[in-house]
């Protein structure tokens, strides 16, 4: 199987020309990616990316994408978006899945189909303050790929592995992050 | 061979040799002068219009920073510093690292009684025997060994593989995670960071053993194809597949330093080499030597050993051998130019 005739939607080529030129332009490869948030009501806020920055320069996205989350009903929120917990699982699973593409471009694999399904343990004691022995988040994360391809089991595997390998998101949520809240406060009123 | 066997190896080879060996000099600075380099070393200077650097890429421990935030109750040794599990103070030993060292050094610390736990990160795994044969006659046998360092896809990669999970022993045994587990080490995930006291764990273990079991078996896959064409299947026995490596039910992801369950760290993080009294500026931004097959960036001044200089094998006794027949043959080439 040729990779000319492997088409995954993936620019391999350009890509590996970035690698090479990251390679002897270290400080162009610091990104910063950013997203704001505004609080709506309740437990619901719309928070929105466009802006990043990145190769040495301001970037933008083409538009503005905005996403809303709450909790659901169950929680006595009003169920406006999706939890910021299973944003969680949609940011694993789309980087996974992104990874899977490019490796497989990269290898000259022609994939048919992709499917994920992700699912996180939580125990909500923590987060209610039941037990302090219990962790907020989750205490695991399932991710299930069936995946279609020109490929043996061995090659598909070895594809699923990369990309855990190089994703982003999964090694923000496999290993600790320093995170550093600042708060700047007024009182509109006085 | 064991350890007495090799030195003697060496000494029967500079006998066999009688090359002028300088023993018991320390070359303090090497640097360009018009014709070629000037050697500074304890025992007197040198002149010499070519340099040849054999000094290799393991001389000195390449502990991660966070060793600086280890309480200080916590004795921190590297490989180089340990000797035998007698030296260590009682209580749990954390080894950090799974390459050849960090899984050899497990097992003995555990089999001194200790509780040991084994911080994973990438490794290459590999059984000690294969089809009757040991691994390295395969990998000899087979051409892997002897591909060359300009038809591989990811030099960078193939030059920072950490050493397989290999252990020489009369018996030789097989030293993987499997067998470190029945002994009853603890594995837990890369070591990420510290904080409040606690060393904390990545959660990716899976991942890391699904890699070096899928690496092993595409290396094993490649020796059974070697064999079914060369016919190597009539000295061999048949193929054989391992036991995935076993993934704990939950593996931990935190350890509290602070407790004084665990008295020791073994850092067994791999080497970098030390070229500090290198006065020349070939080095790349990491610190390591920029070169082409040994050919370094500077007119007269070559390299031999390193980790696939010229070939998998570069970094090996034997495997040094046609790597110096090339990059002698580059080195005659400008002494007659």
């Amino acid at each position: 199987m040729g990779e000319s005739t492997v088409n995954n939607g993936v620019n391999v080529e350009a890509l590996l020309a970035a690698r090479a030129a990251l390679t002897d332009a270290p400080e162009a490869a610091k990104f910063k990616w950013r997203a704001s948030c505004t609080w709506r009501n309740g437990t619901h806020s719309t928070s929105s990316v466009q802006g990043f920055s990145g190769l040495g320069a301001e970037q933008n996205h083409k538009t503005e994408f905005s996403f809303d989350a709450d909790h659901p009903e169950v929680f006595a929120s009003e169920d406006r978006g999706a939890t910021p917990v299973e944003y969680v699982l949609v940011g694993l699973a789309s980087c996974l899945t992104a990874g899977v593409a490019a490796v497989a471009q990269n290898r000259g694999i022609q994939l048919k189909s992709v499917e994920a399904k992700l699912e996180g343990d939580m125990d909500i004691q923590g987060i209610l303050g039941i037990d302090s022995d219990v962790r907020n988040g989750y205490s695991g994360i399932k991710v299930s790929f069936d995946i279609d391809a020109d490929a043996t089991p061995e090659e598909i595997e070895a594809i699923v592995a990369q990309s855990q390998k190089r994703s982003a998101v999964y090694d923000v949520v496999t290993n600790p992050t320093n995170v550093a809240v600042e708060v700047n406060s007024t009182n509109s009123a006085r | 061979m064991t350890a007495a066997d090799v030195v003697e190896f060496i000494a029967g080879f500079a006998a066999a040799a009688e090359a002028p060996v300088r023993t018991h000099t320390t070359v303090t600075a090497v640097r360009q002068t018009d014709g070629g380099y000037h050697v500074a070393t304890d025992q007197g200077d040198l002149g010499c219009r070519s340099v040849v650097l054999a000094s290799g890429a393991c001389n000195l421990p390449n502990v991660p920073p966070l060793r600086q935030e280890v309480p200080t109750s916590i004795a921190c040794l590297t490989t180089m510093e340990y000797r035998e599990p007698s030296q260590l103070a009682a209580g749990g030993v954390l080894v950090v690292g799974a390459s050849a060292t960090g899984v050899q050094l497990a097992d003995e610390i555990r089999r001194s009684g200790r509780v040991v736990t084994l911080s994973v990160g990438e490794h290459v795994r590999l059984p000690r025997t294969y089809r009757g044969r040991d691994i390295l006659w395969w990998m000899d046998a087979s051409g892997v060994w002897d591909e060359r360092y300009d038809e591989i896809d990811d030099l960078n990669r193939a030059r920072g593989l950490p050493s397989p999970q290999l252990v020489g022993t009369p018996e030789r045994t097989t030293l993987d995670l499997n067998v470190l587990t029945g002994a009853g080490v603890e594995l837990v995930g890369r070591w990420a960071a510290i904080r409040d006291g606690k060393a904390l764990f990545s959660g990716g273990l899976r991942n890391q053993f699904a890699l070096a079991d899928l690496k092993m078996n595409r290396l094993l896959k490649t020796f059974d194809e070697w064999a079914r064409d060369n016919g190597g299947d009539a000295d061999t026995g048949p193929p054989e597949r391992f036991e995935a490596t076993r993934v704990p039910a939950s593996s931990r992801l935190e350890l509290d330093l602070t407790r004084g369950e665990y008295s020791t760290i073994v850092w067994a993080t791999g080497f970098r080499p030390d070229y500090s009294w290198l006065d020349v500026p070939v080095l790349d931004r990491k610190g390591y030597l920029r070169h082409d097959g040994g050919v370094v960036d500077a007119p007269g001044l070559y390299a031999i050993g390193l980790p696939v200089l010229r070939r998998r094998k570069s970094s090996f006794i034997h495997g040094a051998e046609d790597d110096a027949r090339d990059v002698i043959e580059h080195l005659a080439g400008y002494l007659a130019g």
